[in-house]
């Protein structure tokens, strides 16, 4: 396995930065794009990206604040893209697409390809899920894919039309002490794609909130984290054929 | 969550980083996931000269009852002080 930073074409063909782990093995495989959350293309989100490449997957985590802060530490970054008005849909479509591309390029991909996304990411995941020929998709607690946003928080767009559209099966994740999405929510996300016959996974944990998976914040839950670990490689294992 | 609500506003004066002073032009204020303190969501200050480039940034992460107190320690020492000293600038 190598880590490496690369460079591909994002959204409207603009060069951005995304974090590699790749298998040096030739024996075909698949690619996972790992959707960093808010905070940034950080160490935490690297460390899931360098898991999958253990795991024997080709991953690549796109650099979604690139062209706000090119170079800068993850943290000034995602305070340069959060005062600069965030990540819009559309370009958050056009860099998964480049970094689909990216992984789909390299000489042992086997053309499979999914997404992961944790908190705004896992909204994204749904949003790639619903926009791009992928072959799969995981939501990791995604806060905002439906329904209204809270009084005094700028609105995000529903998404919840997307579940037609679903390109490949979805994995969901869930907390059932989260407030964003909260259970209900979830539910609700179950319907759609249940409605529109699409394929699809949800598993809810008691006693985990938002971000269980985070192991250096207090809202880590190990056990949780660690079986929701082994629903994503097993997820994965049956979709991308690795 | 990611909460994406961000207040955004121009200041004026001056902070102390891990190198050296620098001049800030604005301000972003949010709750949110801090990157270092240990809380699910802290109130999050990024003093910024964005001319400068996305580095020239102090951050700061508080906890909300600590936020909230130095809130009212800001607002106290401003009231607490002759109007005449604040009209100096």
């Amino acid at each position: 396995m190598i880590c490496e930073t690369v460079m591909f074409d994002g959204h409207g063909g603009d060069p951005i930065e995304g974090y590699a782990a790749r298998s040096l093995d030739a024996a075909p495989r698949g690619g996972v794009v790992v959707i960093h959350h808010m905070p940034g293309y950080d160490r935490g989100t690297k460390e899931i990206t360098r898991r999958f490449g253990a795991e024997g997957y080709n991953a690549v985590c796109p650099n979604l604040y690139w062209r706000e802060a090119p170079g800068a530490a993850p943290d000034d970054a995602a305070a340069a893209a959060r005062a600069a008005g965030g990540v819009p849909d559309e370009r958050l479509v056009g860099d998964v697409k480049g970094a689909m591309a990216y992984l789909n390029g390299l000489p042992n991909s086997n053309g499979t390809t999914a997404t992961i996304g944790f908190c705004s990411g896992g909204r994204q995941s749904w949003l790639a899920n619903g926009s791009l020929p992928l072959t799969a998709a995981i939501v990791c607690y995604g806060a905002f894919i439906i329904g209204d946003t809270p009084e005094g928080l700028p609105p995000r767009p529903s998404l919840g039309h997307l579940a037609a559209s679903m390109s490949g099966p979805l994995l969901g994740l869930w907390g059932n002490d989260d407030t964003f999405p909260p259970p209900a929510d979830v539910d609700t996300l179950e319907q759609l794609l249940k409605d529109a016959g699409k394929a699809y996974e949800f598993h809810r944990y008691d006693g985990a909130g938002h971000a269980f998976f985070a192991v250096d914040r207090a809202s880590y839950r190990p056990e949780a984290a660690v079986d929701g670990w082994e629903k994503v490689l097993t997820f994965l294992a049956a979709q991308l054929g690795s | 969550m990611c909460t994406y609500q961000t207040e955004l506003l121009e200041v004026v004066g001056s902070g102390k980083g891990p190198q050296q002073w620098m001049r800030f032009t604005d301000a972003s204020v949010y709750v949110d996931h801090p990157v270092h303190a240990m809380a699910g969501h802290t109130l999050n200050i990024d003093l910024r000269d964005p001319a400068q480039g996305p580095s020239a940034r102090v951050a700061i992460e508080l906890h909300p009852q600590a936020a909230r107190a130095l809130a009212e320690a800001i607002i106290r020492s401003l009231a607490s002080v002759p109007p005449e000293v604040l009209a100096e600038h």
